[in-house]
């Protein structure tokens, strides 16, 4: 067994699991995921779960979902520097895909009340669930990765219909964008910040 | 070529054999064949020499090498006569004869060939005693330009392989390790990781299969930096034996060069060393006879930057899209195809017959106390000499730059100097006798990096600067992590406010606090370093990220849509000049009489104030 300490509690978890998954084992459930699921390997890319590790005197972040737990790290999952740092990536999101629900609701959590950002809606945060959906569950690897850098896109080969895509709807089923849109705002960049209003308490008191 | 060698004492004899036939040559010229000079026509030059000697009945006693880079690439081309020493710059096909003829034939030397020292006026004549040359420590460099690369023989004469020989025969594998961890080697690639400490958790690491790789990383993408390049095209040979020590020292037993196709000549140096080194035994099963067995294979890369980053480099070894992923599983265990891996630079695996064979401890006496041994820079920019340097770690900034570079070129004032690649930072004059090793480097805000060095001056915008590496990064970033793809994007979009003079004070802060975060939290070290330029700059240079903000003024003149071009009436002589030249019909007048500049329509490339000679053309 591994000892470590998350958000001041002592704990225990098996050799080999992530920070992530010990922590939702404890019920500590103050890191957000948008490209991690079980049941499929991680990419690490969204980088939306970093936590702040503190080991050896040192302090840095990390994304939590594919960091396997050390003896004796001690882990802060919500403290002020991983807040500032998911707000930012938060907002970035929202600069390329900005009527997502899911992402209008990890604004409101975050108290994001502007959008800095230039926005250019893509309809897409490239978080890669759908492609895995594909190859790893539905065995089809119908759609995949194309492009590199700010091109980076989705697609099927050559953007022909793929003969190995059974249309089951699975990479709909998974994605956190292609949902209903958010109801709030009217135009592209407006925050709804509903949720934030409605609960009016934080819900991630900040543990510093 | 001889055939294989079974033996060290077949190597020895091998050896002896070439450095008699080479004894019967009186003179060696040295052509230099580096990329820079190639473009300066060297091939022609090398052919004219050859054809004078051939005409004159002097090919046997007289040798042409054409050789690797030399480094001082701004002189180029480069012939340098031996055993006299006597360098030869910036020489043309036409001046072959009359260099045969009194260098060769004759003891006389040419003077208007020889490098003459702008600031005193003063000729040298011989290679080391020129300025570029004699700060230099050429550990590295120095054999480039004694050695053909494409004759496995030269690099044999020149003592090469007895390193091998030594680690093969003399050593056990800890003991080379051991040797590498005393000489304190440090990863030439740009982290500084300490090379000894790789390669133990690479040979501690177990094999399911007992299959483990060495890579060496030759996937240079920096803007500006050849130094990998260089080595790869003139001494392929240093970075195949190093390989070959660090592959028995590990216990690997199959290798890979990956380099990119962008470098056509060092693949083909490279591919021709191996076939030569294994013709003679030096490669491939049993080497010399010792039991150990090991192989090269070349692997030729698309030109991606990213892929300089080892698992997006091992990504792209097997076949898959370049794309780091994390490594909270270390390649020394899980690397290339899921096995143990070690990845060293060119110049890193370069060093290590160095060390072998010269032993750790005079080794370690060159550098400061935490990093030992040279580094290669590529000087570029606007210094006068640019080139490829090799100075011991510890020395300044301002030696490298005043004393090896000769200075700024044009007589400009200094202003910053850039280390480190895309990734590293600006200096400013101020930290100009800052040491150069891997500690201080990052202490003052830049890094080490593989090793670009590239010099400015008043002349250049510092927010532009940061605007370009940032463009650079977002191009090359391969897109998969959210800070570094959307925040890169991002930071482009407010660099570009600033830079047009849109940009609100607060998109400055929203900068910083974007630029911090996208360093803490990107996958893999490019998106980790991507920021530097522009915090580096923040830091020494913020007075210009204010003046284009608040003022809506460049200095340096460089951001068209914060400068205005105007004609001084009194000054301009109406000579018609700058009206001739301009592309879009902008400057408006007749002969003889003030221009004027219709501002609708000028485009601001600045061809009017480069042409004028009157200083008539002023820039706002």
């Amino acid at each position: 067994m591994v000892n470590l300490i998350i958000d001041g509690q002592h704990v225990q978890a098996e050799e080999g699991w992530t920070i992530l998954e010990t922590a939702r084992y404890y019920g500590i459930d103050t890191i957000p995921t948008l490209c991690y699921r079980e049941g499929l390997t991680t990419d690490s890319s969204c980088r939306l779960c970093v936590v702040e590790i503190i080991s050896r005197g040192r302090s840095r972040l990390s994304a939590s979902c594919s960091y396997p737990v050390q003896e004796g790290i001690e882990v802060r999952t919500n403290s002020r520097r991983v807040r500032q740092a998911r707000k930012i990536i938060i907002e970035l999101l929202l600069a390329s895909c900005p009527n997502s629900k899911t992402l209008q609701c990890l604004a409101s959590q975050y108290g994001i009340k502007e959008l800095r950002f230039k926005v250019e809606d893509r309809g897409c945060i490239l978080c890669g669930l759908c492609v895995r959906m594909c190859k790893e569950q539905m065995q089809a690897g119908a759609i995949g990765f194309f492009n590199r850098g700010v091109d980076r896109r989705v697609a099927m080969p050559f953007h022909v219909r793929s003969d190995v895509c059974r249309e089951c709807g699975a990479c709909l089923y998974i994605c956190p964008v292609c949902e209903l849109q958010c109801r709030g705002p009217r135009e592209p960049g407006d925050l709804c910040n509903g949720c934030f209003e409605a609960i009016r308490i934080d819900p991630f008191p900040s543990r510093d | 070529m001889k055939g294989s060698l079974s033996s060290p004492k077949d190597l020895n004899e091998y050896r002896k054999s070439i450095q008699s036939t080479k004894k019967k040559f009186e003179k060696v010229i040295s052509v230099c064949g580096g990329t820079g000079c190639h473009a300066q026509n060297c091939v022609q030059v090398r052919e004219e020499i050859s054809r004078e000697l051939d005409e004159r009945l002097l090919s046997d006693k007289v040798m042409v090498k054409f050789t690797g880079c030399h480094g001082f690439c701004e002189m180029g081309p480069l012939v340098v006569i031996h055993p006299a020493g006597i360098l030869y710059v910036k020489v043309s096909p036409s001046d072959a004869q009359r260099i045969i003829e009194s260098s060769v034939v004759g003891d006389s030397v040419i003077d208007e060939l020889l490098y003459k020292d702008v600031a005193t006026g003063k000729n040298f004549e011989k290679e080391q005693d020129v300025p570029f040359y004699s700060k230099q420590k050429r550990l590295l460099l120095a054999m480039n330009g004694m050695i053909d690369p494409q004759n496995i023989e030269d690099y044999i004469a020149q003592e090469g392989y007895s390193a091998l020989v030594k680690a093969l025969f003399e050593m056990s594998p800890e003991e080379i390790i051991k040797e590498v961890e005393i000489a304190g080697l440090r990863g030439r690639g740009g982290a500084g990781f300490p090379t000894a400490n790789k390669w133990k958790a690479c040979r501690r690491a177990r094999a399911r299969d007992n299959i483990k790789y060495i890579l060496c990383n030759a996937d240079e993408g920096d803007p500006g930096a050849y130094m990998d390049r260089s080595l790869l095209e003139g001494n392929p040979h240093a970075v195949i034996e190093g390989m070959i020590i660090g592959a028995y020292a590990i216990g690997a037993t199959e290798g890979f060069v990956y380099v990119r196709h962008e470098y056509p000549l060092a693949v083909e140096n490279l591919l021709k060393a191996l076939e030569q080194a294994r013709q003679l035994g030096l490669l491939g099963d049993n080497i010399l006879g010792s039991g150990f067995s090991f192989d090269i294979k070349v692997s030729v890369g698309g030109g991606a930057f990213v892929c300089g980053e080892s698992t997006a480099l091992m990504a792209s070894i097997e076949g898959r899209i370049g794309e780091p992923r994390v490594k909270h599983i270390h390649t020394a265990e899980k690397g290339l195809y899921n096995r143990p891996t070690n990845l060293n630079n060119v110049e890193t695996w370069a060093n290590v017959p160095i060390i072998i064979r010269e032993g750790a401890e005079a080794y370690a006496r060159i550098g400061t106390e935490k990093s030992r041994g040279t580094k290669i820079f590529s000087l570029v920019g606007k210094v006068r000499n640019t080139g490829l340097v090799e100075v011991p770690m510890g020395i300044t900034l301002r030696e490298i730059i005043f004393d090896i570079g000769g200075g700024m070129a044009n007589g400009k004032a200094f202003k910053a100097v850039q280390t480190g690649g895309p990734s590293g930072g600006c200096i400013p004059e101020s930290m100009l006798d800052t040491p150069v090793d891997f500690e201080r480097l990052t202490e003052v805000g830049s890094m080490m990096g593989s090793g670009g060095m590239i010099v400015m001056d008043e002349s250049t915008c510092m927010v532009d600067i940061a605007r370009y590496f940032v463009d650079f990064l977002c191009e090359e970033s391969c897109g998969k992590c959210v800070p570094c793809r959307e925040g890169l994007k991002q930071m482009r979009f407010i660099l570009d406010d600033i830079v047009s003079g849109r940009a609100t004070g607060k998109q400055l802060e929203l900068l910083k606090e974007l630029a911090e975060v996208v360093r803490d939290t990107s996958l893999c070290g490019l998106g980790q370093t991507a920021p530097n330029p522009v915090l580096s700059t923040i830091k020494y240079f913020e007075d210009e990220y204010h003046e284009h903000i608040e003022e809506k003024r460049c200095r340096a003149g460089v951001c068209r849509d914060l400068i205005e071009y105007q004609i001084d009436a009194d000054k301009c002589t109406g000579c018609l000049r700058c009206k001739a030249q301009c592309p879009v019909g902008a400057v408006l007048g007749e002969k003889e009489k003030p221009h004027h500049i219709d501002l609708s329509k000028c485009e601001k490339c600045g061809i009017c104030y480069e042409v004028c000679e009157f200083g008539a053309v002023l820039r706002k």
